[in-house]
């Protein structure tokens, strides 16, 4: 995630809090820093406008009216499409299915790529920082099918072990299902060299997304993945909506996964024929209003610029990490070298939990637990984290009421710079 | 200082951190008649009660586990709470404890005095951390109960 600053740019922080109305609301008396960005954004005017708007003046169902509101909200529907499209540069609109999210966009590849085609003894290599969303689609169509799982570790510092996932490739691996980023580390994983490397073997390849979307600029075809997933609620945009990205070619052989109207040719109880993708994979009425308001969200953070975005994130990261390390008792979990703005870490005598509610007194909202990758957290020997996660509205004020915030709960619980006072565990 | 962190000095009360930082009775009963595991999947709080039941009565008490310090101090303050209890004062009291802690003292027994056990009323103001409370007294009921099962809070 080394994207070039926008020339012009003097400094890398953006001031866009304005640009989102509930930031403007104080939580327990107190300014709002929320930094649980990677659990969900808040969402802009221009997003929450777009929705309204097309309630307001655009609402009919798509792809079946011959009225003009019909078409005027198929257009619409059609148009997101094409916004996300752009934005992950993929070569045809109709390589995007819209989903409710990256979870479902998962489960859609498991069963209608995977099911059919996994056999006993086919392998498909995920590593231990993934998702559970990434991980138990898989478990699902390996019970279905008697493949296995075989799973990259993880270094200490938060990076894939990359010589384990060479060690890891071979004949029998079918599929790569690997995270961009960490959502727990904050790890950028080397996605288009694996890409190279899991082709090579003939494997296809499926990156979860949906903590990259937001930071980085994405473009499908330089990494070379065979599926990309993302969700709309981690990008600035509405819950329910997101996008699977599959190469043609894959989504042209694949079945559908859900049956119901707006998936189908023809139907006839004796022969029912299928559209074709993307519609195949899009049964029943969607989220029209979600893909209407998904693609605001993309003009919104393209419209910033997402070079400017990953360099404002990255400075407060930079900010947040010396910060973090400056207070004695409070240690960071995950150091990649490339890491997207996300702040895990622990505090000596604290349990996450404990911290969180301290915390949010304070109007300072981060996510306390397992952060769903409960196998990351057992191969780091811990219950969870506390997690600070950035936005492009954040700014160092909010980086500042963290710190603060951490002082309060050291000196409520007499842990000020190390272990806590007393003789530990009574026998 | 809005009511919220009134509420906080409220639950993390210096009871609450005595028993975090030294838990009571946190140790493995080889002599336990009864056992349970609990587990709060959302927190990763996980803990194991032991009971040693005699005559009907709880002779000893005591757990190991790891968790915030609400349900450490939690499952500590009930080990001292339980020990020497008949099994039947010990249900009641886990009735009247979840009745405090999820519904408020008005719903508990008027007559029960909670002593020490009050402290943890304060999580009532945090619906988030209420399952950290009640996760060790879930446990002791189960254990209790014969029901081996993990009991979850969650």
């Amino acid at each position: 995630m080394n994207a070039p600053r926008e020339p012009g740019v003097q400094t890398p922080i953006l001031d866009l809090a304005t640009d989102f109305p509930i930031l403007a609301r104080p939580v327990h008396g107190r300014r709002l820093a929320y930094l649980d960005n990677g659990a969900t954004t808040q969402k802009p005017a221009a997003v929450i406008e777009a929705e309204a708007r097309f309630y307001r003046e655009s609402n009919a169902n798509i792809h079946r009216g011959v009225h003009w509101l019909s078409q005027h909200a198929t257009e619409l529907y059609d148009g997101a499409r094409a916004t996300v499209q752009r934005f992950l540069n993929a070569a045809r609109a109709d390589e995007i299915v819209f989903t409710r999210g990256t979870t479902e966009a998962i489960n859609l590849v498991a069963q209608s790529w995977g099911r059919p085609r996994l056999a006993a003894g086919d392998e498909i290599l995920l590593s231990t920082m993934e998702h559970h969303s990434n991980i138990v689609p898989w478990q699902l169509v390996c019970e279905q099918t008697g493949a296995v799982l075989k799973v990259i570790a993880v270094h200490d510092n938060g990076e894939l072990d990359m010589a384990a996932f060479e060690g890891l490739l071979g004949e029998r691996t079918r599929l790569l299902a690997i995270t961009h980023v960490s959502n727990a580390l904050g790890t950028v994983n080397p996605v288009a060299e694996m890409t190279r490397r899991a082709h090579a073997v003939g494997a296809v390849v499926l990156v979860d997304g949906a903590q990259a979307v937001a930071h980085q600029a994405v473009d499908v075809q330089a990494i070379g993945c065979d599926f990309y997933a993302f969700s709309g609620h981690k990008l600035y945009g509405p819950t329910g909506i997101g996008a699977l990205y599959g190469r043609a070619e894959l989504l042209r052989h694949m079945p559908p996964w859900q049956g119901g109207g707006d998936m189908i040719r023809t139907v006839a109880f004796d022969n029912t024929t299928f559209a074709p993708p993307p519609q195949r994979f899009e049964a029943g009425t969607p989220n029209i209003a979600g893909a209407i308001a998904l693609a605001a969200a993309i003009d919104y953070v393209q419209g910033v610029g997402l070079g400017r975005i990953h360099a404002h994130e990255q400075a407060l990261l930079d900010y947040g990490t010396r910060a973090l390390q400056d207070i004695p008792g409070v240690r960071l979990v995950g150091t990649a070298q490339d890491k997207a703005g996300i702040l895990s870490f622990l505090v000596d005598g604290i349990h996450p939990h404990d911290l969180g509610t301290i915390l949010d007194a304070e109007g300072v909202a981060i996510r306390a637990g397992h952060h769903c990758a409960m196998p990351l957290m057992t191969r780091f020997g811990i219950p969870g984290t506390a997690r600070a996660s950035l936005g492009l509205y954040n700014g160092l004020a909010d980086l500042d009421a963290l710190v603060a915030a951490i002082h309060k709960a050291q000196a409520l619980f007499g842990t000020r710079g190390g272990t806590a006072p007393g003789k530990g565990r009574a026998a | 200082m809005s009511d919220l962190q009134d509420s906080l000095r409220e639950l993390y009360q210096e009871v609450i951190f005595d028993h975090n930082r030294n838990p009571r009775n946190y140790r493995p009963l080889p002599a336990a008649s009864h056992h349970a595991d609990g587990h709060n999947p959302l927190c990763g709080d996980q803990l194991t009660v032991y009971l040693q039941v005699e005559d009907g009565v709880v002779r000893e008490a005591s757990f190991v586990g790891h968790g915030c310090a609400i349900s450490t101090a939690s499952a500590s303050l009930m080990t001292e709470a339980v020990k020497g209890k008949p099994v039947a004062e010990v249900e009641a009291l886990f009735r009247d404890v979840h009745a405090l802690l999820t519904e408020g003292r008005e719903a508990a027994d008027p007559a029960r005095d909670f002593g020490k056990l009050e402290v943890l009323s304060g999580v009532k103001e945090f619906p988030a951390r209420v399952k950290c409370a009640t996760l060790a007294w879930h446990t002791l009921h189960n254990a209790l109960v014969g029901e081996h099962e993990t009991a979850h809070t969650e």
